[in-house]
C-alpha cells in the first residue's frame, strides 16, 4: 500500500475553476465577435487577432523572463483582456497602436501588481484609456459599419458615434428632435450598425453573451442592474426635465460601450466588489459617472472612465460593504 | 528694481524673523522634558526594532532601561539580545551602573528527525505552516514531538538566521542568531531552545524532546531519546536531568565534557564544534554502526555552514 | 420546501451505499477504546491491566461536566491502558481489551421485542442517557445529556431531529431511518420527555425520499412528532443552518441553540437513546458506512465501539490499490487519517476511501477575487479575507471579522476555483484567536 495522504477537510473540490470562468467569458464574447466581424469586415479580424496575440505574448513573456514564473497564459485571462481591448478601439485602428494597447493592459495595467487577480483596474479598460488619452483622433473616427459582402472598402469612411454626434450638436446649441434626423435609430442600436468601438456594434449579441454568463454564474445579477438601472433613472429623470436638452434613456443604454461594460468590464470579478450591497453600490456608482461623464463631460462616451473610477473605490467599498453574517440582524 | 530687491529681501527676513520668535514660544510652551539619557540609550542600542527584549522597538527599551534605572538603582532584568553583552555594558555606562555581562544565547534546534532518521509514513499535503499540521495530526514522520519542517521558525525570523536544511528537511540556525526569541514561539512544538551559546560555539544538547516510552519513540525515528539515563549515570556534573522518558542537558552545570554524547545508544545527545575525537580502541565497534557517521556529517555541515557565514561577513 | 437562505453548495451525493442494508461485522479479535471520544475532557479509566469485563461494562468514567462514560463493547481481558494512535491522528489513552466470547452484562436488554412504553422520568431519562454515556453520533460526540440539560433561564422549545446527512457518500443515517424507523421515533419521544418539549421535527434532506415517507407514515402513531422534507443544500446539517431551516430562527453569533429554544440532536443518537433508556443498552456499538469509489463493496456495518477501521475496510472489500487517503467522516468535514489502524469512536459516522487521483488536491492559484466562497459561506462570513488575515498574522482584524463563527463546514473550500486552501488558514486562524480571547479571560 502507498502512504496515505493527510489534508484538512474539505476532500472533495467542486468543477469551478478558474479556467472554467474565463474560457465561459470568451464563449459569451463570440456572440459579439461574429457581429463585429460581419459589419467591420477585415479590419475586425485583424485588429482582434493583434490585440489577442501581443496579449497573450507579454504575459508569457513577464511572467518568463520578468517574474519567472509558471506560464500563466493558459488560465485564459489574457485571452479576454486581448478581445475586450480589440472591442474597445475601432478597426481601422494602426498595428503599433493595439501592440502599445496590449503592453499598457498586461504589462502595466496587470502584471505589474503581480498578475490575474491582483490588479486593481480592468485591464483592457486602462489600455483602451490609455489609447483614448494618448491617441484622440484615431481612437474616435470610426469606420461605418457596413455588413459583410457588401462593400470591402469600409475602412475608407469614417465618422462620428452616435454619442458624439449628440454631445456636439447639443454643444453648438442645436435641439435633441433636431438631431435625431442625424442618428440612427434604436433597432439599428440593438441589432448592430451603430458606429463606434468593435464591440459595441450590437447590443443583442452583447446581451446573448451576457444572458449566458449568467445562466453559467460567470456574473451575478447585481451589478448589470444597477448598472443599467442607474443610468436608466438618471437619465430618464433628465429627459422628463427637458426632453429637447437631453436625448431619451433608451438612447443611452443602445449606443456607445455601455452594454459591453455593463456586462463584460463592470462585471470583471477581480475589479468589483465582493459582497452583494457592494456590487450594487458599485453599479450604481459606475452608472451615475457614466450618465454625467455623457451628459456634462468632455468626452462623448463615459463607461471606461465610470468603470475605472468605481475600480478604485472597491478596496473601500468592499471595506464598508460586509455581507450579512448569519445570526445578526441588520 | 534695486527697490523690488530690497523690499523683497526685507520683508522676507522680517517674515522669517517673526516666524523664528513664534516659532520659539510656541516651543518653549509646549516642550516635552524627557530625560535626555534617554537618546543616549536609544543611540546605543542596535536601532532594528526587532522587539526581542520584549517591548515594540528600540526606543521604548530605552525608555524602560532608564525608567528602572532610576527606580531599582540597577537594570538587571533588561537585556538587547541582539546587542548582547556589549551593548548591555555600554547602556550601563550611560546610566551609570555596572552590569553583569550575561552569557550570549543561540536558539537549538532540538529534533533531528531527518528524513532517513525518520522517515515518512503519510504524506502531508496542505498549506506550508506548522501550526495547521499540528492540529492535523502528529505530522508525515508520526513522532508526536517531532520537527514539522514547514518552516514557521524561518517565517518568525526577523534576521535571516535560521533555514530549513532541503536535504535533513530541518531547521539549522547560523552565526545571524542573536536569540530573541522569535522562533521559540513560533514552533508549535517548542522544539526550539534559547541555549548558551559556549564558548567557541561549542555546545552539547539532547537533540530530542519526544516524551514517549522507548519504543513507540524509537518506532518512529532512529535517534529518538528513548530516556535509557544512561547519560544521567555517566554526567560527573549532575547536569543532566531524566524526566517522561527524557533527558535534559541544564546548559548552566555542562561543562562540556562530552562523555554522554559518547555513551547515547541513539545518538540523540548533539556535540558541535568540537575538534574531532582522537581515535579510540572501540572505533572498530562504533563503525558498524550507522549512526555516529551522521552525526559527524551534521557537525561537519554546521560547521561549513558557520564558516560561510563567516567568510560572508 | 424548507431550506436555509445564506450560502451553501451541492457536492456530488455519491451515496454509494444507499441500498446497502446494515450488517452486522463480526467481532473483532482485538478492540482498542479511547478514553476520549467526546467533545470535552476525557474520562478516566476504572479498570486496569488484567481486568476480565464483560460487554456493555463500564469502563471509564465521566468526571468532568462535559464528558461521558465509556463502556466496554466486547468481553474480554484488558492487556493493558496505553497509548495508541486515533483517529484525531495522534496517539492518545487507549484501554486495549483481547475478545474473548461475547458475554453481555445482565442488565442489558438484549432481546428483539420493540419496547413502546416509556416508564422513566424526566429526571430518569437525563440520568440514563449519563450513565449510559450517549453522544452526538453526528460527528462532534457532544454528550447528549449535556444537551438536554438547558442553562437556568433557558427552556426548550422544539426538539430538532436531524436526518439530514447533507455530508455526500455517508448513508448511515439513511439507513437508521429506514430500518430502525420505530425505535427511532420512541428515541425522539424519550429525548421529548427528556427535555420536557412538546414539538419534534424531523428535517430530512429530499434525496431520501424512502425514509421521508416511511417515518412520515409512522410519526402519525406519535404525539408532536412531524416529518419534515428539506430541499438539498450543504450544510444543512449544521445545527444553526436546520433550525434555520425548520423554524426559521437565527441562532445569535457565539450561542447555542437553546438561545432560541432548540435543541438539535441526530437521528443516530434517537436511536441510542432509545437503545440506553428502554433497553438498558450502553453505547457500545454503531452504525459506520465504509464506502468510496474504488471499494469491492460500499456497505454500512454495524460496528463495536475501538473496532480497527483496517477490519471494517477489510469487510467491504479490503483496501483498493492505489488508495490516497483514507477519510474518518464525511468528505466534506471528516479528519484524513494518518492510519488505519485507528479505531472506530462513537462519534465515527464514516469511512471514506479515496483513490490516490480523485484525494489530489488542485494546485493553489491567485485569487481572482470571485467571491463565490462569498457567496457559499453558510455563516455569512468573508473566507477570502478570513485566510488572508491569518496567513498573515493579522488575527485582530480576523477576530473582528468573526473569524469564530466559521464552524469549518468547508463550503468555501469547495467552491473556491482557484483551490485554494481557505479553510486550512482559517483554522490557523481560529487556532490564534481562540488562544488570544482564552488569554484575554484570563488576563
Amino acid at each position: 500500500m502507498n502512504l496515505l495522504t493527510i489534508s484538512g477537510s474539505p476532500h472533495v473540490h467542486g468543477d469551478s475553476s478558474v479556467k472554467k470562468i474565463m474560457y465561459g467569458v470568451v464563449i459569451a464574447m463570440i456572440p459579439a465577435l461574429i457581429v463585429s466581424i460581419y459589419f467591420f469586415g477585415i479590419g475586425a479580424v485583424k485588429v482582434i487577432l493583434i490585440s489577442v496575440i501581443a496579449c497573450l505574448f507579454f504575459e508569457w513573456a513577464i511572467q518568463k523572463f520578468l517574474i519567472k514564473g509558471k506560464s500563466t497564459i493558459g488560465d485564459g485571462s489574457a485571452l479576454i483582456t486581448g478581445v475586450l481591448l480589440a472591442f474597445n478601439v475601432p478597426s481601422n485602428l494602426p498595428i503599433g497602436i493595439i501592440i502599445i494597447g496590449a503592453f499598457v493592459s498586461i504589462a502595466i495595467a496587470k502584471m505589474s501588481f503581480g498578475g490575474l487577480g491582483k490588479n486593481p483596474f480592468n485591464p483592457a479598460l486602462v489600455g483602451r484609456v490609455f489609447l483614448l488619452v494618448s491617441f484622440p483622433v484615431l481612437m474616435t473616427s470610426w469606420p461605418i459599419p457596413k455588413p459583410l459582402f457588401s462593400s470591402f472598402v469600409t475602412d475608407a469612411i469614417t465618422g462620428p458615434t452616435p454619442l458624439g454626434i449628440v454631445k456636439e450638436g447639443l454643444k453648438s446649441g442645436e435641439t435633441v428632435s433636431h438631431l435625431m434626423a442625424q442618428l440612427p435609430t434604436y433597432t439599428e442600436g440593438i441589432i448592430g450598425g451603430i458606429g463606434g468601438s468593435l464591440g459595441e456594434v450590437s447590443v443583442i449579441a452583447l446581451l446573448i453573451g451576457a444572458i449566458y454568463m449568467l445562466i453559467k454564474k460567470i456574473i451575478t445579477w447585481e451589478i448589470p442592474t444597477a448598472f443599467l438601472g442607474s443610468v436608466i433613472i438618471f437619465t430618464g429623470v433628465l429627459y422628463l426635465i427637458n426632453p429637447e436638452m437631453y436625448i431619451s434613456p433608451i438612447f443611452h443604454l443602445v449606443t456607445g460601450g455601455l452594454a459591453l461594460g455593463v456586462f463584460f468590464m463592470a462585471t470583471d470579478m477581480v475589479t468589483s466588489p465582493m459582497s452583494s450591497k457592494g456590487m450594487l453600490i458599485f453599479g450604481l456608482g459606475a452608472g451615475v459617472i457614466t450618465v454625467i461623464i455623457r451628459v456634462w463631460g468632455a468626452y462623448p462616451e463615459g463607461v471606461s472612465f465610470a468603470i475605472l473610477i468605481m475600480n478604485a473605490f472597491v478596496p473601500l467599498i468592499n471595506k464598508g460593504f460586509k455581507p450579512k453574517r448569519f445570526g445578526t440582524v441588520n | 528694481m534695486n527697490d523690488v530687491i530690497i523690499f523683497s529681501f526685507i520683508s522676507l527676513s522680517a517674515i522669517g524673523i517673526a516666524a523664528a520668535v513664534i516659532l520659539y514660544f510656541i516651543a518653549q510652551k509646549f516642550k516635552v522634558i524627557e530625560d535626555p539619557k534617554i537618546d543616549l540609550v536609544a543611540d546605543a542600542l542596535p536601532g532594528a526594532n526587532c522587539g526581542g527584549c520584549g517591548f515594540p522597538g528600540c526606543r521604548n527599551f530605552a525608555e524602560a532601561c532608564v525608567k528602572t534605572g532610576k527606580n531599582q538603582g540597577n537594570i538587571d532584568g533588561l537585556n538587547c539580545p541582539v546587542g548582547g553583552g556589549e551593548t548591555m555594558s555600554s547602556v550601563a555606562a550611560i546610566l551609570g551602573f555596572e552590569v553583569t555581562e550575561a552569557d550570549p544565547l543561540i536558539a537549538v534546534v532540538r529534533c533531528s528527525g531527518t528524513k532517513t532518521n525518520a522517515p515518512k509514513k503519510v504524506n502531508y499535503d496542505g498549506p506550508e505552516t506548522c501550526s495547521f499540521a499540528h492540529s492535523l495530526s502528529s505530522g508525515e514522520s508520526g513522532c508526536p514531538y517531532g520537527c514539522l519542517g514547514l518552516g514557521d521558525c524561518v517565517k518568525a525570523c526577523a534576521f535571516d538566521a535560521i533555514f530549513i536544511n532541503d536535504e535533513t528537511g530541518l531547521p539549522e540556525v547560523n552565526e545571524k542568531c542573536v536569540a530573541c526569541g522569535a522562533c521559540v514561539d513560533a514552533c508549535p512544538r517548542n522544539i526550539i531552545e534559547l541555549r548558551k551559546k559556549g564558548k567557541k560555539d561549542r555546545r552539547i544538547f539532547v537533540s530530542c524532546i519526544n516524551k514517549e516510552k522507548g519504543a513507540p519513540a524509537k518506532k518512529n525515528c532512529a535517534v529518538a531519546c528513548i530516556g535509557c539515563g544512561k547519560c544521567v549515570k555517566t554526567c560527573p556534573f549532575e547536569a543532566i536531568t531524566l524526566e517522561n522518558n527524557l533527558a535534559y542537558i541544564d546548559f548552566e552545570k555542562c561543562k562540556l565534557c562530552r562523555k554522554c554524547v559518547e555513551v547515547c545508544p541513539t545518538n540523540a545527545i548533539h556535540e558541535l564544534n568540537f575538534p574531532p575525537r582522537k581515535p579510540k580502541p572501540e572505533k572498530a565497534v562504533s563503525e558498524n554502526k550507522p549512526e555516529p557517521k551522521t552525526i559527524a556529517d551534521k557537525t561537519e555541515t554546521e560547521a561549513k555552514v558557520l564558516k560561510i557565514n563567516k567568510e560572508g561577513n | 420546501m424548507k431550506t436555509f437562505k445564506l450560502g451553501g453548495v451541492h457536492p456530488a451525493e455519491n451515496k454509494l451505499s444507499e441500498s446497502q442494508p446494515i450488517e452486522i461485522l463480526q467481532l473483532p479479535k482485538k478492540v482498542f477504546i479511547p478514553l476520549a471520544q467526546n467533545l470535552g475532557a476525557p474520562s478516566v479509566a476504572v479498570v486496569k491491566r488484567g481486568d476480565e469485563v464483560k460487554v456493555g461494562q463500564l469502563i471509564a468514567k465521566a468526571e468532568a461536566f462535559i464528558c461521558s462514560n465509556v463502556h466496554s463493547s466486547v468481553s474480554g481481558k484488558v492487556t493493558k491502558i496505553d497509548n495508541f494512535i486515533t483517529q484525531t491522528g495522534y496517539k492518545t489513552s487507549t484501554i486495549h481489551i483481547d475478545v474473548a466470547g461475547d458475554i453481555w452484562d445482565e442488565s442489558i436488554d438484549t432481546s428483539p421485542e420493540i419496547k413502546h412504553e416509556i416508564k422513566l422520568s424526566k429526571d430518569e431519562i437525563v440520568q440514563k442517557i449519563k450513565e449510559m454515556g450517549i453522544v452526538g453520533m453526528g460527528g462532534a460526540a457532544f454528550p447528549t445529556h449535556v444537551k438536554l440539560m438547558p442553562p437556568p433561564g433557558k427552556k426548550a422549545e422544539f426538539l430538532i431531529i436531524n436526518g439530514v446527512e447533507c455530508e455526500p457518500y455517508l448513508t448511515s443515517d439513511h439507513r437508521i431511518m429506514l430500518e430502525k424507523s420505530e425505535e427511532l421515533l420512541i428515541g425522539v419521544s424519550v429525548l421529548m420527555k427528556g427535555l420536557d418539549v412538546k414539538k419534534a421535527l424531523i428535517g430530512i434532506e429530499n434525496n431520501k425520499t424512502d425514509a421521508i415517507r416511511i417515518l412520515s407514515e409512522l410519526a402519525v402513531q406519535y404525539d408532536g412528532i412531524s416529518v419534515y422534507p428539506l430541499k438539498i443544500k450543504y450544510p444543512q446539517g449544521g445545527e444553526k443552518q436546520l433550525i434555520k431551516a425548520l423554524v426559521n430562527r437565527e441562532v445569535p453569533s457565539g450561542k447555542l441553540p437553546i438561545e432560541v429554544g432548540c435543541v438539535v440532536n441526530n437521528v443516530g443518537t434517537a436511536f441510542a437513546v432509545y437503545e440506553a433508556v428502554q433497553k438498558n443498552k450502553p453505547l457500545i456499538e454503531r452504525v459506520v458506512s465504509v464506502t468510496g469509489k474504488t471499494l469491492a463493496k460500499p456497505s454500512n456495518l454495524l460496528v463495536r465501539v475501538g473496532t480497527q477501521i483496517s477490519e471494517l475496510i477489510d469487510k467491504a472489500g479490503g483496501i483498493p490499490q492505489g488508495t490516497g487517503k483514507v477519510v474518518g467522516g464525511g468528505p466534506m468535514m471528516g479528519k484524513a487519517l494518518v492510519s488505519i489502524e485507528a479505531p472506530i469512536v462513537k462519534g465515527s459516522s464514516g469511512i471514506l476511501v479515496f483513490d490516490e487521483k480523485e484525494e489530489k488536491r488542485l494546485e493553489p492559484q491567485n485569487c481572482i477575487r470571485c467571491a463565490r466562497c462569498i457567496t457559499a459561506c453558510p455563516m455569512g462570513l468573508e473566507p477570502v479575507l478570513l485566510a488572508q488575515y491569518s496567513e498573515n498574522e493579522m488575527f485582530d482584524l480576523a477576530e473582528e471579522n468573526s473569524i469564530m463563527d466559521c464552524m469549518e463546514c468547508g463550503s468555501c473550500h469547495y467552491t473556491c476555483p482557484a483551490n485554494r486552501p481557505l479553510l486550512d488558514y482559517i483554522r490557523v486562524g481560529k487556532n490564534k484567536v481562540g488562544q488570544i480571547i482564552r488569554n484575554r479571560g484570563k488576563a
